[in-house]
């Protein structure tokens, strides 16, 4: 029987094989289980997926939002903690999206014995859950590729990874130090990728499955039938490396599956237009324009959630060490977070807080794209968890302590939004271990060395 | 802890120094920083890289077997994941990176959209050349010979008979699916461009287990001398066994050698080498250096291309006289930059006088503008990157802390040039332990500004470049490229750089007998760089398969696929 038989008679049976996989690293090699099938939209798959299952049934989303560089504590972080909490300065452009969105402040990366190499220790910190001088040094997923492991195998898409500089090596999701998930730079590309000829509309009234992905399906079998001899050929670290590639084959065949279903219906999808490419010669260094590209790329990865084509993403807004600089102007803002003076007549300094400010508008933009869309009973943003940091706190020093987090959206109902919570120098490591708790996942502690815990952050969860 | 760096230990150990500050450096480390940057860690060592069979073509590598495969006029669209760089080369980044998720389903569109070109009306005739209906029994044979004659191509091998089976059955299946023999056949090209035996280099074991066979040593050849698959000639001294023999392939290395595709095996090493994709990514403040775009960019890379290729392959010079010619390749693009008016639509090679600071390979505008800020030069930066590339050594990361200010204030009233302001660094002693050793060399380029461009003055002050390059003094970047050219370090730095292209992997100790060999080799035969290839490509460790590897794969040998 040939593959492509077997899947129409799968269809007919209703027996395709719709599964997630669950991976883990044992003993340095990587393993990979398959789980039995569980149905992203339907909520009678037990507790841990039931977890990640929003209001209505609704699938609850993770993301993270970075952007590099920090900000001064002194003007980010709030002097109240709990609901209500004060805005300063920089968390100024929140104000009309704060019930929507917590501040976590006071949370510290420890170094261990490791040195600060700046703008990537923190960062690694943050989400790997211990310090890392070098990606290709980290020692542990970043908290995405977890999340996106547990849930992120029932959509088409098991994470989308975007960056708003336009460059595709922007990206700090990690597997490990060489697995990197590069990202989609610009709004037209990432248009194409989710809206273009692969496009499963969930709401469309006709479905017929395509013979075409029928036969492509096949193929990708067909590729699998070399992993015995090209496994029994090679060593230890290359057998890793063949069965990540096997595995991404794996993924393929079950992604080209879901398209010969008909897909749950999806209310709040609707398929937007495509945006124009950027001029040519457009500099989206240039902050203003940065924001402008970021709010577009929200706007499409909003609709790319609504219908269904994901459940995890990360967003760069700008790079590690900041990349953004205003044009016409000499020194950007990384080398401005080091060379400006503190204006003694302010008490800090004035064109970092400038950038700072755009920084936070960018966030705001962001989770608005995510509250404009209607979804069941609430927003969308009510079925998701964006977690958004930085890789420092005060870029003039490259501190790693305090570095700022916020988390926006309720999970479904899993997370209190809208409250300041104070870290008082604890691991900030117990913000990606909550985070994953809040996702369905049963994590019992996470980070690593003295990153090490077993304590959420309880205010956060409901 | 491994040995750092086999061939200059010594020089190693001399400069191994406590944990040091290297401020400026830290200000492009962008996030991304693994791939951009050789990725400085804690110690000195090279990262752990376990011996591999398989190394992931790289996009140029990708786009260059579809050319050679269907011709140049199919067109390669989509995007690529980026190549991993380990310990400054792609080529052992290659050996380390698999496929992501995301990955494979970006090299399935490209797949596609050859496979449609490949079998599209305007090609069919030139790439298939038959027609079957789709209904056709006679269908079996036109895909049969289709699959043998391209996958010989793309995989560098035979396709082996059960593959074929297969392949042609699901052939058939597909037409007769899509009601379109060519259709059918698009959908089994896609599969052959998305399988593993295309995308990844493959080091099959031969039968005795302690080497690699015949058809994988042909590939390694070809991807060492020419940065492409083995050509038909190759294949066939594969086949026939000829390659197996000393004599049967030298006589392949030295027509390999002697083919105008050995400019491009020593382009690719060169770009690898000395990091020149970095290029593409390459963005300068366009108000403070107008004279700079992307194509200008490209066309510094071409123009050390150029350079390297002319003087070591055209000329067959001394690998060192590419740090003290007064020779450069030069084109209408670059005028602005050099200063030169150019009237030749061509490139040509331009001889600066003798004596003119802009000498050598380090006076080149590549080198000088990629390790620059985008609106200003760094000499810690530069001087890493010399020190990286050129010395083979690494440099760990700056501690926690660490106060800039003084380093980075441009405006300083009295620290007018960024030698004063560098100077800060080293009146701090934990500062100075290592800035001591990678800001001299920087600071013996400040005469060229961050595109690359020359200049005597840095506020209105003489910009002094002087210092020292092995415990010798220098004046200026000819004289420091003298000192490049005259030391031993630097060439024992390429021999080993090369061998690790060649590889795949960083040297352990059991490499380090092999690569002195090859670097006294490289010395006594004027350190040409074409008598290196052809010593690394005949010397049987290429083609051994390393121990680690046949321990861990006892049943290697009866795997071996077969012709």
């Amino acid at each position: 029987m040939t593959a492509a038989k077997m899947i129409d008679d799968r269809l007919v049976q209703g027996t395709t094989r719709r599964g997630f996989l669950l991976r883990g690293v044992v003993g340095g090699a990587a393993v990979t289980i398959g789980l039995p099938i569980l149905d992203a939209f339907l909520d009678n798959n037990g507790t841990a997926f039931a977890a990640t299952l929003g209001g209505g049934n609704l699938p609850v989303r993770f993301g993270t939002w970075f952007w590099g560089c920090g900000m001064i504590p002194d003007r980010w972080v709030p002097k109240a903690t709990g609901a209500d909490y004060d805005l300063p300065p920089q968390l100024q452009p929140i104000k009309d999206i704060r019930q929507h969105v917590s501040v976590l402040s006071g949370f510290n990366v420890s170094l261990g014995s490791r040195g600060n190499l700046p703008h990537l220790s923190g960062n690694t910190g943050v989400r790997t859950g211990g310090a890392a001088d070098d990606w290709l040094a980290i020692r542990a997923p970043t908290l995405d590729v977890l999340i996106a492991d547990a849930i992120g195998g029932g959509s088409f898409f098991r994470s989308l990874d975007l960056s708003a500089d336009g460059n595709t090596r922007t990206s700090y999701s990690f597997r490990d130090g060489r697995t990197m998930n590069p990202t989609v730079p610009s709004a037209t590309e990432f248009y194409r990728k989710i809206f273009g000829g692969d496009f499963n509309d969930p709401n469309k009234a006709d479905f017929k499955p395509d013979p075409r992905v029928m036969v492509r399906r096949s193929v990708l079998s067909g590729v699998t039938d070399r992993r015995h001899a090209l496994l029994n050929s090679v060593g230890a670290s290359d057998r890793a490396r063949l069965d990540q590639y096997f595995t991404a084959v794996r993924e393929m065949e079950d992604k080209l599956a879901l398209q010969l279903q008909k897909p749950p219906p999806a209310e709040a999808c609707s398929i937007p237009a495509e945006p124009a490419a950027l001029r040519a010669g457009a500099d989206i260094t240039d902050v203003e324009q940065r924001k402008q590209n970021h709010k577009m790329m929200a706007q499409m990865l909003a609709m790319a959630l609504a219908c269904n084509q994901t459940r995890v993403f990360n967003m760069n807004f700008s790079t590690a060490a900041s990349d953004l600089r205003q044009s016409g102007n000499t020194t950007g803002y990384h080398q401005i977070t080091h060379e400006e003076m503190v204006d003694r007549s302010i008490g800090y300094q004035p064109t970092v807080d400038f950038y700072a400010l755009r920084n936070m508008e960018a966030w705001a933009d962001f989770v608005a794209a995510m509250a404009a869309v209607k979804e069941g009973d609430g927003t969308l943003l009510d079925n998701m968890l964006v977690f958004a940091h930085s890789d420092v706190s005060y870029a003039k020093n490259h501190d790693v302590q305090g570095i700022p987090m916020m988390l926006a959206g309720s999970a479904g109902g899993k997370v209190k939004p809208g409250i300041h919570v104070a870290g008082a120098g604890e691991p900030i490591s117990r913000v990606g271990l909550t985070i994953q708790r809040a996702m369905g996942l049963p994590a019992e502690s996470w980070g690593l060395d003295d990153m090490t815990t077993k304590r959420s952050v309880s205010d956060i969860l409901v | 802890m491994k040995d750092p760096v086999i061939t200059t230990q010594s020089q190693a150990k001399r400069r191994r120094i406590a944990p040091f500050v290297l401020g400026a450096a830290c200000l492009t480390l962008a996030g991304s920083i693994a791939f951009t940057f050789s990725g400085a860690r804690a110690d000195e060592s090279m990262a752990d890289t376990p011996p591999s069979q398989l190394r992931r073509l790289t996009e140029l590598q990708y786009r260059t077997a579809i050319a050679d495969a269907f011709g140049p006029d199919i067109k390669v669209v989509g995007r690529f994941s980026p190549d991993l760089r380990i310990d400054g080369l792609q080529a052992v980044g290659a050996s380390a990176v698999s496929v992501t998720p995301a990955g494979l389903e970006q090299y399935e569109d490209i797949a596609r959209a050859i496979a449609t070109q490949v079998t599209d009306k305007d090609h069919r005739d030139r790439l298939i050349g038959c027609a079957p209906s789709a209904t056709d029994a006679k269908g079996a044979a036109c895909a049969r010979d289709f699959i043998q004659k391209v996958g010989l191509k793309l995989y560098r091998r035979p396709v082996s008979s059960a593959e074929l089976q297969q392949r042609v059955a699901a052939t058939l299946d597909s037409a007769a699916r899509l009601n379109d023999f060519h259709a059918g056949l698009a959908a089994t090209l896609a599969g052959m461009l998305t399988s593993p035996d295309f995308l990844f280099r493959i080091d099959w074991p031969d039968r005795s287990g302690r080497g690699i066979d015949a058809w994988s040593a042909a590939s390694r050849l070809s991807y060492l001398l020419w940065n492409a698959a083995p050509d038909a000639a190759l294949l066939a001294a594969a086949a026939d066994g000829s390659l197996n023999t000393p004599a049967g392939r030298a006589r392949e290395v030295e027509r390999m050698m002697a083919s105008p595709r050995f400019a491009d095996g020593v382009r690719a090493f060169f770009t690898d080498y000395l990091r020149l994709d970095g290029m593409d990514d390459l963005s300068k403040d366009a108000l403070i250096y107008p004279a700079f775009n992307s194509s200008v960019a490209s066309a510094m890379r071409e123009q050390t291309l150029r350079t390297i290729t002319w003087l070591l392959v055209d000329k067959k010079g001394d690998y060192r006289d590419l740090f003290t010619t007064n020779a450069i390749a030069m084109n209408r693009t670059l005028g602005p930059i050099y200063d030169i008016p150019v009237s030749k639509t061509d490139w040509y090679i331009h001889q600066y006088p003798q004596g003119d600071p802009r000498t050598g390979l380090l006076t080149h505008a590549s080198i000088l503008a990629q390790h620059s800020h985008p609106g200003r030069t760094s000499p810690t930066l530069r001087g890493v990157a010399l020190t990286e590339i050129f010395l083979c050594e690494k440099i760990p990361a700056p501690p926690a802390n660490v106060n800039f200010a003084v380093v980075q204030d441009v405006n300083n009233p009295t620290l007018k040039t960024t030698r004063l302001r560098l100077q800060a660094h080293l009146d701090d002693e934990e500062c100075a332990s290592c800035h001591k050793r990678s800001d001299p060399m920087g600071l013996g380029l400040e005469q060229f500004d961050g595109a690359g461009q020359f200049r005597t003055l840095e506020h209105d002050v003489t910009i002094d470049v002087t210092g020292s390059f092995e415990a010798k003094p220098f004046n200026g970047a000819a004289a420091m490229g003298k000192l490049f050219h005259d030391s031993e370090q630097v060439s024992a730095c390429l021999v080993q750089s090369a061998w690790r292209y060649a590889h795949g992997r960083n040297p352990v100790a059991t490499d380090a007998a092999d690569i002195a060999r090859l670097t006294k080799g490289f010395a006594g035969e004027g350190h040409r760089f074409s008598a290196l290839m052809r010593s690394i490509a005949l010397d049987p460790g290429l083609i051994a398969l390393p121990r680690t590897i046949r321990a861990d794969a006892p049943r290697a040998k009866k795997q071996g696929v077969s012709g």
